[in-house]
């Protein structure tokens, strides 16, 4: 059964960064949560931890262009019983100082939160050197990191509160541009757990991060050509909800996976590994295929790597196609 | 219980030679391991045990000791022989060194033996956590000190540099770091390989009180830590040590880096230990 979530989407919805829904959960844990610290690679504006900067100037630190530095001081912190949580963009962290995340954080079993902003190629203009493609498979195989993609903002508030109940590292990654807002402060979130957004029989739709509003723009279009979709909302992609997932195998036969990030390594391969072990159907890749990202307005770009619900349509075709 | 220090130089003295055989044995044991700079880090190994840090070695997480962090865990198997001298576990273990089971790895790890502050191994991760433990510490207003050693090969990595500008810059004066700055480094010399000299100037061009000490002096590095309290700043101290101390085949010879004696090295090493004993015995102070 699907979990409620906003009512007419399918019309019209209001935009807003995942970014924001972590600066503004992080500035309502600074209050509850006084071993809650931040530090930042001098991008304290765009990853939005500014606004805990601002009211909470004593539990912030600016490290300077130095990410490897960051990871291993929030670790050192969090040795001490400080929750650091260490903000830059995803591509400078954790896509320059992996390394110290496996062993300082990791290995270590230090309490370090990471903030990996400007994921995907919806970070637009500056870019493919900025537009982090990898980092959910450079994330994902670390023993003791959970993985989290929020879908929006209200989502990426709520899964600053669920991560500081874990006592190991979380991986947040979020994104730049304006994301369609689809859940309510209501809508379940938990960590670990997929949610079925939309009911559905023929094909199953797991998507994560902003791809989740493409993928129910896509099951309403399929509805009007006879095709039951599911959807759902895979935000966690470490640990992966198996049970969700082989339910969906079971009762549909088919998946279609979707995410703004390199189709190896990422929440498709995730879903590949549960299905292929447990209940083998046919699944269908919505991902950057293997390339760099450019310059672009968002928009743009997500038309150009084909990360639209269109796509997302085209691919839930073919694997009916495949399905016995 | 409180940890008893050694405050006799000749204690000491004796402490950094039964610490330089100890771990000739437990390397000779793993049969792979590091020889060259846990022997020129003996004389610091036993002043840092066994006098300079506040510790309690049966309570490991006593909560006002001082951290103790490795940065260059390549020589770890000095730091398990000083442990195990000081009490943190039986000194039969360090028999399991590198060995299946064991919790004496071949780098050291924060979550299998506990006294050990951090994970290390990979070359400038704990001079970060170092400073990130001086920086907690400070806003709890606790008045234990952090202490981090590091190498000089460990200088070519850029984490350091990056970890120092920031404890200088928050002026963290409950931090005081140390150089083994014993010249090798697994390829060769390390001004061969990278150079790192005028290593005290560069130091001191990071606005870092930076001392400049005989690491194989034992007296010379207590009064440099005294010093480094006093001064009220993130201190620099570099031990300038000779790699393979205390065994003349093994000294100054990269070629010891990274490698452990064989039977007979080890006797003839052993040998010349003993009578360096006898010696420090007879001193007169």
């Amino acid at each position: 059964m699907a979990v409620k979530i906003l009512e007419n989407i399918y019309e019209k919805v209001d935009k807003v960064p995942t970014r924001d829904g972590l600066g503004k959960g992080l500035l309502e844990l600074g209050a509850t949560h006084p071993e809650v610290v931040v530090l930042c690679c001098d991008l304290t504006e765009s990853t939005r931890v500014q606004w805990f900067a601002e009211k909470y100037p004593d539990r912030y630190f600016e490290v300077g262009v130095a990410e490897q530095n960051m990871a291993g001081i929030a670790a050192g912190m969090a040795s001490e019983g400080k929750v650091p949580f260490i903000a830059s963009y995803a591509v400078f962290s954790p896509g320059r100082n992996w390394d110290q995340i496996r062993v300082s954080l990791c290995y270590s079993e230090n309490d370090v939160k990471i903030i990996g902003a400007h994921a995907g190629v919806s970070v637009g203009p500056d870019g493919a050197t900025h537009q982090a493609l990898e980092d959910i498979a450079i994330m994902r195989c670390l023993p003791n990191m959970t993985v989290l993609s929020p879908c929006d903002w209200i989502e990426a508030k709520k899964s600053t509160f669920h991560a500081i109940d874990n006592k190991l590292p979380v991986y947040f990654r979020l994104t730049r541009d304006k994301v369609p807002v689809i859940t309510t402060e209501d809508t379940p979130f938990k960590i670990g757990r997929a949610e079925v957004f939309r009911d559905g029989s023929d094909v199953t739709l797991v998507a994560s991060g902003q791809l989740v509003y493409e993928a129910l723009i896509a099951a309403n279009e399929l509805k009007k050509e006879g095709i039951s979709a599911r959807v759902i909302n895979n935000h966690t992609i470490k640990p992966i909800d198996k049970t969700t997932l082989i339910n969906a195998a079971k009762e549909t036969g088919a998946i279609v996976t979707a995410e703004e990030h390199q189709v190896m390594g990422g929440l498709g391969s995730a879903v590949a590994e549960v299905l292929s072990e447990h209940y083998p159907v046919p699944i269908k890749y919505v991902a950057v295929m293997d390339r760099f990202g450019e310059s672009g307005t968002p928009d743009e770009l997500m038309v150009k790597f084909g990360l639209k619900s269109k796509n997302i349509m085209e691919k839930a075709r073919e694997v009916l196609k495949m399905k016995r | 219980m409180t940890f008893q220090k050694l405050t006799d130089l000749r204690q000491l003295k004796l402490m950094a030679n039964t610490i330089r055989q100890d771990t000739l044995r437990s390397l000779l044991e793993a049969k792979s391991g590091h020889s060259a700079g846990p022997l020129g880090l003996a004389d610091f190994f036993s002043a840092m045990y066994f006098n300079i840090l506040n510790h309690e070695p049966k309570n490991p997480k006593w909560e006002f000791r001082d951290r103790f962090v490795l940065s260059c865990g390549h020589v770890c198997p000095v730091q398990y022989t000083a442990m195990a001298n000081a009490g943190y576990f039986p000194k039969e273990e360090l028999m399991t060194l590198r060995k299946l089971g064991t919790r004496l790895h071949g780098h050291p790890h924060n979550g299998s033996l506990p006294g050990i502050e951090n994970s290390s191994g990979p070359l400038g991760q704990g001079t970060s956590q170092a400073v990130g433990k001086a920086l907690a510490a400070r806003m709890e207003g606790k008045k234990h000190y952090i202490y981090c050693l590091t190498s000089d090969g460990e200088h070519n990595e850029g984490q350091p540099w990056e970890a120092w500008m920031f404890a200088a810059k928050y002026k963290l004066s409950n931090l005081i770091a140390f150089i083994d700055r014993n010249y090798i480094q697994i390829d060769g010399n390390t001004e061969n390989i990278m150079p790192l000299d005028p290593l005290d100037e560069k130091y001191r061009a990071f606005n870092i009180n930076t001392i400049s000490v005989d690491g194989n002096d034992i007296s010379a590095i207590l009064n440099a830590v005294d010093s480094a309290k006093k001064s009220g700043k993130f201190s620099m101290i570099i031990l300038n040590t000779i790699p393979g101390k205390g065994v003349s085949f093994m000294e100054k010879k990269y070629e010891w880096h990274g490698k452990p004696p064989n039977d007979a090295e080890y006797d003839l090493a052993i040998k010349e230990l003993l009578s360096e004993r006898q010696r420090i015995e007879n001193e007169t102070f």
